[in-house]
């Protein structure tokens, strides 16, 4: 297995081995682990663009509440921001990347179609990020395939070296946290970045991430999930640039995933998408669970309120 | 099985959840293939996390589409009640909280037509792969992954090389076939599981397979003789 690689460094190494980009040696081992043709990888990678695309334009134009009203019309409203430039502080990039991001995990609160890239909760923000910035450079279509890819490759690497995307196990930084890291690393790469400024981007965007708690509403991916990936979006691009700029991450990328793995080993289970710690049981959070009628929440959950 | 880019970059599918959504429907397929034909009647036992969480995740209606054989990134799937009843399957979803024995995402299917009667326990165990574990009361162990594959059944003989003459056809038809899991059930029997990608089969092509030696039955995922 030649194009073979278990963490960050060596996917590192093999680029300069074979003196390509990240995108290119993701292709090249999808080719070799499953006997693919070039053609069909990218094809199939292709049905993930559209489908995202897709998904992007649904959920800016449905402004529909989700099923228990916690979300839903945000898209449509941020989107509008671009109209107003002059009084917003953050660029226009940035901007429709956040819109692009809510669109997609509106939709997905609404049972939309959509690619749980990495999972259905942290699904906005590599379209967010990759689509409105390709939009910003002009990128061909292919520059931008290539970003999905590498931000896949990325994805490998974390779950070779024993990170999770489950925040059953990780908590939200397994989600959003990864989610952000794939989407700056691609964005990097995009933007005409080497390798080690991919990766580079990918750790300082993780590190930054590190401990972000599962704690959603009901249970429904819906409060804090969907607004959380608007701000990783605006992560994702600040990482990049830092990266672009030179800045450094000091810890390297793979001992970051270490890092995460070691918080997640900490973190208590009630902040682990169970719903029964942090935000899912604060007044508000309890509201949505009656409403939703569930079971009320069990005493010695909220007894730490007493102490 | 390696690490595929597009486990990463993917499933294609419905939200909003990838276990609760397009696991539940993925053994919704899995148990109508196996049942043969439309079900009159449907009955979902939830267990764990299904019991507490199935309305807020649509569970209910993921795994009802899953017997109505929607695919798992089918937009109809949040209107598989008003399909169902207008298809006139009569439909109930029973929790059971107080039910340990079972992985936190279960649940027990049993469909009816007439005297017809099959039941089917599944898991889905996160990122929408889901695994078989009872069979009629047969205990068993298949895994699946929603989203990505076409999966077919196999029922068989348990003998060796009785999939050989099956696999060469397959060959002839050009279809990549991913991965085989073979399941021995009592001592005479078999079930086998194949995950096709990127193709899928045709309902003549199907029964074509069926007319094989020693194989008792093949079942598609989603299309299937009705």
């Amino acid at each position: 297995m030649e194009y073979q690689f278990l963490n960050c460094a060596e996917l590192l190494a093999l680029c300069h081995k074979h003196k390509q980009p990240i995108s290119q040696i993701a292709i090249r081992r999808e080719m070799e682990f499953f006997r693919k043709t070039k053609t069909w990888v990218r094809n199939k990678m292709k049905g993930v663009r559209n489908t995202m695309w897709e998904a992007i334009q649904k959920g800016l134009q449905n402004a529909n509440k989700s099923q228990y009203g916690l979300t839903g019309g945000d898209a449509k409203k941020i989107y509008a921001g671009l109209g107003k430039m002059d009084k917003m502080f953050h660029s226009k990039v940035a901007i429709r990347a956040m819109a692009y991001a809510v669109a997609t995990t509106e939709q997905n609160a609404r049972m939309g179609r959509i690619v749980a890239f990495p999972t259905a909760g942290g699904s906005g923000t590599i379209p967010g990020v990759l689509f409105s910035t390709a939009q910003h450079m002009k990128s061909s279509k292919r520059r931008m395939l290539n970003a999905l890819f590498t931000a896949a490759a990325i994805g490998i690497a974390v779950i070779k070296h024993g990170g999770t995307f489950s925040a059953a196990r990780a908590g939200c930084q397994a989600e959003v946290g990864l989610a952000t890291a794939m989407a700056a690393a691609g964005l990097t790469e995009m933007r005409g970045g080497t390798p080690e400024q991919c990766v580079n981007a990918a750790a300082l965007a993780l590190k930054n991430m590190l401990g972000l708690a599962c704690d959603p509403l009901g249970g429904l991916v819906e409060v804090p999930c969907v607004k959380r990936n608007a701000f990783g979006v605006t992560h994702a691009i600040a990482a990049s640039d830092l990266s672009m700029l030179g800045v450094k991450s000091f810890v390297p990328m793979d001992e970051v995933v270490e890092a995460m793995m070691n918080i997640a080993s900490r973190m208590n289970e009630g902040i682990r998408e169970t719903a029964l710690g942090g935000l899912a049981i604060t007044a508000t959070g309890l509201k949505v669970r009656e409403k939703m009628g569930l079971k009320p929440m069990p005493k010695r959950y909220l007894e730490w309120k007493k102490k | 099985m390696p690490l595929s880019i597009f486990d990463v970059a993917g499933p294609i599918m419905v939200g909003p959840s990838s276990s609760h959504t397009a696991g539940a429907c993925k053994i919704g397929q899995i148990a109508r293939a196996l049942f043969r034909g439309t079900p009159k009647k449907a009955k979902f036992y939830l267990y764990g996390s299904f019991a507490t969480v199935y309305q807020g995740h649509a569970t209910d209606k993921a795994l009802l589409a899953g017997v109505m054989k929607m695919w798992t990134s089918d937009p109809n799937l949040k209107n598989s009640f008003e399909i169902a009843k207008k298809k006139g399957i009569e439909f109930h979803f029973i929790p059971i909280t107080h039910h340990t024995e079972h992985h936190p995402n279960t649940v027990r299917i049993i469909l009816e037509k007439g005297k017809h009667k099959l039941s089917v326990v599944g898991s889905s165990i996160g990122g929408g792969n889901v695994k078989i574990t009872h069979i009629n009361n047969v205990p068993l162990d298949l895994d699946m992954v929603a989203g990505r594959f076409f999966s077919i059944i196999i029922g068989h003989d348990n003998k060796p090389d009785v999939l050989k003459p099956l696999l060469k056809k397959l060959r002839e038809w050009h279809c990549p076939i991913s991965e085989t899991q073979t399941f021995a059930v009592g001592g005479t029997h078999a079930v086998s599981m194949m995950n096709l990608e990127g193709i899928s089969l045709k309902l003549p092509q199907v029964l074509e397979l069926e007319k094989t030696e020693s194989i008792q039955f093949v079942r598609a995922l989603t299309k299937l003789p009705t």
